[in-house]
Order: structure tokens, then sequence, then C-alpha cells
């Protein structure tokens, strides 16, 4: 390769390290990784793609009864999208960190911010700040076609009715929290395998396991586990037996995420990087 | 001060001490050369200097200070470990312009460091798909970016063309003029010898030699010359005497050590002998480090056989 250099000028600017400047650099990191995209992109297409095709299915082989039309939640069903979403936004918090300790990028992140602690404050605001943004359009869209979907079978429901904007709005959130316990995840093992395998361990092992306990135990133990308790906030009408309240819920799968992402941050600031 | 200074710095993995017990000072104004076998230890004090590591036990200072205090680390110290050491889908400028933004330096900047180091045409190329020549150049203008007073970089030139080699040396000594503490590490002792002037020596973890390039040479082995004539046999008896050796080598060349190349030319023309080949052999700098860093090993061995 022929390279012309050109000489390098002195550059004094002061150049103090802020946690603003490290969000920034995160975002710069979040926009230009495929990868990154790529996950955002297929959260968003599995929230709309599954609760427009769950609704049609629906609006095709409607409840009968009255008891099976009385426990229908219109909501649930545009909404269900959710729960295959939280794989890929979950996969994205993973991978935000694991990538940088594959390649090594690490090292040169923490050399530039020696503090450490910012760049995971700073991983962790753009990755919330990214699945809101495009977390909250996709509930509010989906929710919408799904209920022009199910009226026709008058099965539909308004974001007027008691409890349906919480549910539409706590998805997107619902989405966020995932992608921060993906996070705090990652920043504890430093493995993609392993921060994956970790939160599909928490996300959907745990229930499994809570589903082998006698029955009454069994509940009590499965509204307690993260996405149990998380997921209370996408319901609109919770059975006390099998589920928290929908903001005790989601306060307890968000104390989860905290206390992981606490562990996560002791790691990552003591120690060799 | 803005220099590096080490003081008895130990850093054990598990049971094994990858750096024992290392005291040295790097100076501003010079490019000191940092020199041991693979696995001597090297990467494992960068790594501590850059502030990655922490020390078992044993301190590092960076400018007078703990390399992980600096408000303004990337003008404090620059550093390049591993030049693959990049997302691969990520371009160059993308790659400087994430790091530029921890610390407000502008995208202007980001664009000077880029020519500085040769790759404008490549800037928007994923950095993956660089040669480790290209790498080698993006590690070092991130190094370069806060235009650091500290300069700290592992084996830079590693996988660079003859005119990339050129290069460096030529930036290295740049820096050092400019005032800059510049620290390079190598394997090799004919590369640093073109463009350091002060060498810190390791072998097994541990301090061989902390001493000036022109030091080290001069301790070395003394150098002989190559010599081819008309008469073999008659310049050799002539040379011969009790300071100087004479080895007739392999392909008929006589080695001398003990006179210079412009004593031998003398004698051979006042003894009417034509020289055919006259050069001074370049070997004995290698051979001394390779001396030098087998004793650390050999010393290794050796106590592992008292125990």
């Amino acid at each position: 390769m022929a390279t012309t250099t050109a000489a390098l000028p002195a550059y004094s600017r002061a150049q103090r390290v802020t946690q603003v400047r490290v969000m920034k650099s995160e975002w710069t990191k979040l926009r230009t990784q495929p990868a990154a995209l790529w996950s955002l992109l297929s959260a968003v297409v599995l929230v709309v793609a599954f609760g427009v095709l769950y609704s049609l299915l629906r609006e095709a082989r409607p409840p009968h009864g009255a008891t099976a039309v009385a426990s229908f939640d219109p909501v649930s069903v545009s909404l269900s999208g959710v729960q295959l979403a939280q794989i890929a936004v979950g996969v994205l918090g993973v991978m935000l960190i694991t990538s940088e300790y594959a390649t090594g990028l690490i090292r040169t992140t923490v050399a530039a911010v020696p503090k450490r602690l910012p760049a995971l404050w700073g991983k962790a605001t753009v990755l919330t700040a990214a699945i809101l943004v495009i977390g909250l359009p996709a509930s509010f869209v989906t929710f919408t076609a799904a209920q022009s979907i199910l009226a026709r079978q008058h099965l539909s429901t308004t974001l007027g009715q008691p409890g349906v904007t919480q549910a539409v709005i706590g998805s997107a959130l619902y989405l966020a929290v995932a992608g921060l316990l993906g996070l705090a995840l990652g920043t504890l093992l430093r493995s993609t395998a392993g921060g994956i395998s970790a939160l599909f361990g928490v996300m959907f092992a745990l229930p499994i396991v809570a589903g082998f306990l006698p029955g009454s135990l069994s509940d009590q133990v499965n509204k307690f586990l993260p996405s149990t308790a998380g997921q209370a906030v996408i319901a609109v009408h919770p059975d006390p037996a099998t589920s928290l309240s929908p903001w005790t819920g989601f306060g307890v799968f968000c104390a989860y995420t905290a206390v992981l992402l606490a562990i996560a941050a002791v790691r990552m600031r003591r120690g060799d990087a | 001060m803005d220099m590096i200074e080490i003081h008895a710095l130990t850093k054990c993995y598990g049971a094994t001490a990858a750096v024992s017990d290392l005291t040295f000072t790097v100076q501003p104004g010079t490019v000191t050369g940092f020199l041991g076998p693979n696995g001597a230890g090297k990467s494992t004090t960068m790594r501590m200097i850059l502030g990655l590591d922490e020390p078992t036990s044993g301190s590092v200072l960076v400018n007078g200070q703990p390399p992980r205090s600096h408000a303004a680390p990337l003008h404090a110290i620059g550093g390049m470990l591993d030049p693959r050491a990049v997302h691969p889908s990520r371009s160059a400028y993308h790659h400087l312009l994430a790091l530029a933004q921890t610390a407000g330096i502008g995208r202007s900047r980001v664009r000077e460091v880029i020519d500085a180091v040769g790759l404008r045409k490549v800037a928007n190329r994923p950095a993956g798909k660089f040669s480790l020549g290209m790498a080698q150049r993006l590690g070092i203008a991130a190094a370069l970016l806060g235009d650091p007073a500290t300069v700290v970089l592992d084996e830079p030139v590693n996988g660079l063309d003859v005119e990339g080699i050129r290069w460096i040396r030529g930036l290295l000594r740049e820096l050092a003029d400019a005032g800059k503490t510049v620290f390079v590490s190598s394997h090799l002792m004919s590369e640093i010898a073109q463009t350091a002037t002060h060498l810190i020596v390791i072998g097994q973890g541990r301090l061989i030699a902390d001493t000036s390039v022109a030091g080290f040479i001069a301790s070395a082995a003394p150098a002989a010359v190559r010599v081819r004539s008309s008469d073999q046999p008659a310049l050799a008896r002539i040379l011969r005497s009790p300071d100087v050796t004479v080895t007739p080598m392999d392909d008929g060349a006589l080695a001398v050590s003990g006179l210079t190349a412009a004593q031998i030319g003398a004698s051979a023309a006042s003894a009417g002998i034509t020289v055919l080949e006259l050069a001074a052999e370049q070997a004995s700098l290698e051979d001394a480090f390779v001396d030098l860093t087998k004793d650390a090993v050999e010393y290794r061995a050796a106590r592992f056989e008292e125990n």
C-alpha cells in the first residue's frame, strides 16, 4: 500500500473525560456496529410481525363461549411479539460489551476511560435510549394494527381502557430492562456465549424449573422470577394468584437487573481489564 | 514530570510471576526501547503502565500520577497494545471518532491523525479488513489522538513494510524531539538499535539491563570485520597480533576482531595486498542481546534445579 503521511500538529486542548462525552462515544459505537442495528431492527420486526400474525390467528379462531370471551385479553395478544423481541434486545445488551472483550477493544476503551464505570453507564444509557426510541413506536403501532384486526370479531379494546396504555408503554420498558439485564450478564461473564446462555437461563429456564415445584409454591415462586415479574407490566388484568401487580412486578424486575448491574460494575472497575 | 516511573513492580497470574520486582524510569525526550524475548513480560508491563492491569505489588507512575487517576487520559498516555483490537465491521474513522469523543476531541483532529498515519484513503473501510501494517497505523493513530505526553507502543514495527518501518522510526524520533516520553517494545535488538537511544532489557519478568544503546553496543562483544583480499594467508600474517584475532570463514573470507575496517585497509595497502571486500559485521549486537537474555532463561532453569 502506497501511503502518504502528513506531519501531525500538536493538540493541546483540554481533554477531560466526562460522562456526557463517554455517552456520545458509546452512541457512535452503537450506531456504527451493524450487528447492533440488526438486533434493534429484528426486535421491531418481531414485535410488529408477531403481534399482527397472532391477532390474525385469533381473528380467524375467535374464543367461543362466555368465559373464553371474558378471559380473552386483546392487549396481550397484540403485544405477544415482546416475548420474542426480548431475545433480540437481551442479546444486543450482552453483545454490546462482550464484543469489546472478544476483540480486545475493551482495553482501548478503559485506557481512554480509566475510571471504567462511565463506559458501562454510557453503554447502559445508549442501549436503553435506543430500545425505547424504537420500542415505544413499535408497541403503539402494533397495538393499533392488532386492535383493528381484532375489531372485526368485536374483540378489540382501546388505549382509554384501564391498564391498556400502561401495558403498551410497559412492553417497551420491559424490553429496555431486558437489554440492560443482557448488558449486566455480558459484563459479568465477558463472553458472548456465556452471557447469552445466562440470559436464556434467567429468562426462560428459571420459570421452567419453578414449574417443577408443587402447585401453589410454584405459583408463589414463579411470580417473583425476573421475566414473570417483569411481564406483569404488560398484563392488563393480572391474576393475583400467579402474578404481581404491574408496577410491583416491573419494580422487582428492575431490582434484579440493578443488582446484577451493580455486581457487574464492581467486577469491571476492579482488577484487570 | 512527564516520565514513566516503575518501582518494584510485580505482577502474578496465579502462582506464575509474569513480572518480578521491576524498577526503572523512562525519561522524556528520548526513545526508550523495551527489549526482551517473547514472553519476557513486556506486554504485561505495558498493560500496567496503561492502567489496564493492576500490579500485584509495586507501583507505576505516569507523569507523576498513577495511570488510572488522569483526568485527561488520552492527553497523558497514548498506548497501542494490540493493533487487531478493533471492532471488525466498524470503519477506522468511526473507531477513532468514538475514542476521540470520550475526551471531547473533535472530528478535525481525528482527520489530522488519520492523515498523519497515512490512512486517508482507507479511513471509511471496515477496520477488520485491514492488513497488519494498516492495523498498526490505525493503532498508532489511536495512540497519538490526544497528543499525549507519554507514548507506549507494543511491537509497533510488526507487520510493517520497509516504507512503514522507516516512517515509524522517523515518527518516534519526532515525538522524542518534541519532548515526549516514548517507550517502544520489541523482541528484535536490531530494530530497536536504529531508533532508540536508551534500552530497558528484561527476561523472565526481571530487569536485565537499563543502559544507553551506545553503552550496550560498547559492552557487547567486539565487532568483527569481514575481509577478502588477493592474498588471504599473507594478510592474516600481517594482521595477527596479541590483541587481534583472525578467523578464516567457510567462504574464504577472514573475520578480524580487534581492528577497525580502516586499520585493516591501511595494513593491506602498505603490504601491497589488494582488498576485494571489507565490511564491519553487524551481528554482534544481536548476539550480545541473545546472550544476555539466554542468561536470564538459564538463571531461571538453574533455580528450578535447586528446588
